[in-house]
């Protein structure tokens, strides 16, 4: 692996990160890296974010202990961080608005984004119908079928979705196809990149937005238990919902940090997206981290009953992570998932995304593992609406 | 010690023309049918090849060649098959191989220069590859006499031209457009402003790709560039025809076409 010239500039963490890309994006990288620095810094440009959060998004999100579920858990203490309650339903809604502000900032008036699930068309849709900026969605024609409702609610925020016909017709697909726009209309358009991954600054920009989840949810259990959680857990799809919860925890070095991740039907089944258990460190979409791929380099498909988590990349900086040894992934099946999920809106009234549901199959199992002392925090990364038709065919519930 | 490739040029600024690089996806639009349109290109007065390493996510091609590296990967093509590629036309023209950074990466740097040199391939274009991810490249394309081909773009600022510049052997590929690979109704006025700007940092070759798909846009290029790169447009052509030997005998008079526009006088 190349060494890194200059990790603070080029966003490496250890081996990964970096930037490969087309030349012709280097210029845009570097404004976007620059608006996003002088951005941190400015006490305007977070006022105006802050109140964006307070007043639209509906941040501070709760926290809510889950006792009922916990009976499942290893009689574990369950904190449910709600980012299911922002609007739009998810975490997503923490970096769109975030990068809506700078997409103004740098004067572009047309945002475009990716989308697997729809999950963050959507909430790009709504920071954009909220900003006045026009806005056009590339999501995988198979994608398109399958999410048909957040297709219709992209339109009717105003967005233009794309459906995209080459290579696998998903997420990967959808990416690609971003970024040839991207390259063509770099001037006036900012990609509005949906997770930690993509070349500098993308996965520490994204980051930067997230990580107010996990501010807020180390107050919120300092006050809730008078002590920080014994381990801290997310799905891992991109995984930005789950570093936006563990970056403010990285030095605590007492609280473990657990990342779970899509296995699909089982790692030895080879249908999973779990990419830094089941994959091998590689470059895709910008960045290098694990990834999905062949022998000779090809990216692999990836397998998941959850839209959200069905990507064969990583964001790097959970590569690095992985590798220090600092985080922990798990990979959990479809079946472990789905049963979780089930459990979840059964025992405490709350229907989890399907995403959400593979981090609270993980919460049982390392509850179990901890026993009743332990206290286990869970970023409730959203809302399970809009996964009601493949639930209902996973359970046989005629609709 | 020069490559092929460095002596191609040698040799056309001193016939005063440029230099015509016809593109060609490895196994597109079969293994060997791919080395038969190569020959033709080469027969129809292409000075030098470059071959495209198939790859799953080609963010900087158009539907064009996407397709074409589609097909290619449907039918197994991987590292074997391309320097195959690469020794069966290597010993008709200098030949260098186009790839995204991955699979570089995945198959070993190390190894894929010595399977490059072993099959006499000048070098790589590495489209997706900036120069500051490059330092182990650099030091083992320098090892190996390999020619680094990094492509720079009409939005690349004077500074970063000059160090791309200076990492550069063989050429220097210029993008004419802001965009992706394909054929297009014009050459961007973009690509010769960029040649100029290049000039005034390197006096190394600079060949000119991305939209250039006609005998008189060639023509155009040819006065300002030394390189010419065709890739899509042949690439048409194949996926145009009814059989592969119709197919090959358009590419073949293509190239003779583009071949004549070489010639600055
Ligand atoms: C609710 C929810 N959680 C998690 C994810 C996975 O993304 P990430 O890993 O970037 O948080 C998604 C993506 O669509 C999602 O909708």
């Amino acid at each position: 692996m190349s060494a890194p010239v200059d990790s603070q500039i080029l966003g490496h963490f250890g081996p990964y990160g970096g930037r490969f890309v087309p030349e012709a994006l280097i210029a845009a990288l570097d404004e976007l890296t620059l608006a996003h620095e002088t951005a941190l810094n400015d006490p305007a440009f977070q006022k105006e974010l802050a109140d964006l959060h307070r007043t639209y998004t509906g941040r501070p999100s709760i926290i809510t202990e889950a006792k009922r579920f916990a009976e499942h858990a290893g009689g574990a203490r369950i904190l449910l961080k709600r980012e299911d309650l922002n609007h739009t339903g998810s975490h997503k809604i923490n970096n769109v608005l975030g990068q809506a502000l700078l997409t103004k900032r740098m004067g572009k008036k047309r945002i475009i984004a990716e989308t697997g699930a729809g999950q963050h068309g959507v909430a790009a849709a709504t920071a954009a119908a909220l900003m006045g900026l026009e806005c056009v969605v590339y999501m995988g024609e198979e994608d398109t079928k399958r999410q048909s409702l957040n297709v219709a609610r992209m339109k009717l925020l105003g967005a233009e979705v794309v459906p995209v016909t080459q290579g696998s017709k998903t997420l990967k697909d959808a990416i690609n196809e971003a970024m040839r726009d991207w390259v063509t209309n770099v001037e006036t358009t900012h990609y509005l990149l949906g997770t930690v991954a993509g070349p500098h600054p993308f996965p520490t920009m994204v980051r930067d937005f997230h990580r107010i989840i996990g501010v807020e949810a180390r107050e919120q259990c300092l006050d809730l238990v008078g002590r920080l959680p014994d381990a801290v857990l997310a799905c891992v799809g991109g995984g930005s919902n789950a570093i936006g919860i563990f970056h403010p925890f990285i030095e605590d070095k007492n609280v473990r940090l657990i990342g779970l991740e899509a296995g699909g039907r089982g790692i030895e089944s080879g249908l999973h997206a779990a990419t830094i258990t089941g994959g091998t460190p590689g470059v895709l979409h910008g960045t290098r981290s694990y990834v999905l791929q062949d022998e000779n380099g090809q990216t692999l498909e990836s397998h998941s009953i959850s839209a959200g988590l069905d990507y064969p990349g990583v964001g790097p900086e959970h590569a690095y992570l992985h590798d220090i040894g600092r985080a922990e992934y798990r990979a959990i099946t479809d079946d472990e998932a789905m049963y979780a999920f089930s459990l979840l809106s059964k025992t405490e009234g709350i229907i989890p995304a399907i995403e959400t549901a593979h981090a609270l199959a993980g919460a049982m199992q390392v509850g179990n593992e901890l026993g009743s002392d332990a206290v286990l925090l869970i970023n409730l990364s959203g809302r399970g609406d809009k996964d009601v038709q493949t639930a209902a065919a996973y359970f046989g519930i005629p609709l | 010690m020069s490559t092929p490739l460095d002596d191609l040029f040698v040799k056309t600024r001193k016939e005063n023309r440029a230099a015509l690089i016809g593109f060609l996806p490895a196994g597109f639009p079969t293994q060997s049918g791919s080395i038969s349109v190569l020959t033709a290109m080469v027969h129809g007065g292409c000075d030098a090849i470059e071959i495209g390493f198939p790859y799953s996510d080609p963010v900087m091609d158009g539907p064009i060649i996407q397709a074409a590296s589609d097909q290619s990967l449907k039918q197994g093509t991987g590292a074997k098959e391309v320097f195959a590629t690469v020794r069966a036309i290597a010993a008709l023209a200098p030949t260098v191989v186009m790839t995204y950074w991955n699979p570089i990466e995945r198959y070993g740097v190390k190894k894929f220069l010595d399977s490059m040199k072993e099959n006499g391939g000048s070098g790589a274009v590495t489209p997706d590859l900036t120069i500051e991810e490059s330092s182990q490249w650099i030091e083992e394309t320098k090892k190996l006499d390999s020619n680094r081909i990094f492509v720079v773009a009409p939005s690349t600022s004077d500074e970063r031209l000059k160090k791309v510049a200076e990492a550069s052997t063989g050429f220097i590929y210029a993008a004419s457009l802001m965009g992706v690979t394909g054929t297009r109704a014009s050459v961007s006025t973009g690509a010769q402003t960029l040649v100029d700007r290049i000039r005034r940092v390197t006096d190394k070759p600079v060949a000119v790709g991305l939209g250039v798909s006609t005998p008189e846009q060639a023509h155009e290029v040819a006065r300002y560039a030394d390189g010419v790169i065709v890739g899509s447009a042949f690439i048409r052509l194949l996926q145009e025809s009814k059989s592969e030997e119709e197919g090959i005998n358009k590419v073949k008079d293509l190239a003779i076409a583009l071949a004549q526009g070489m010639k600055r006088s």
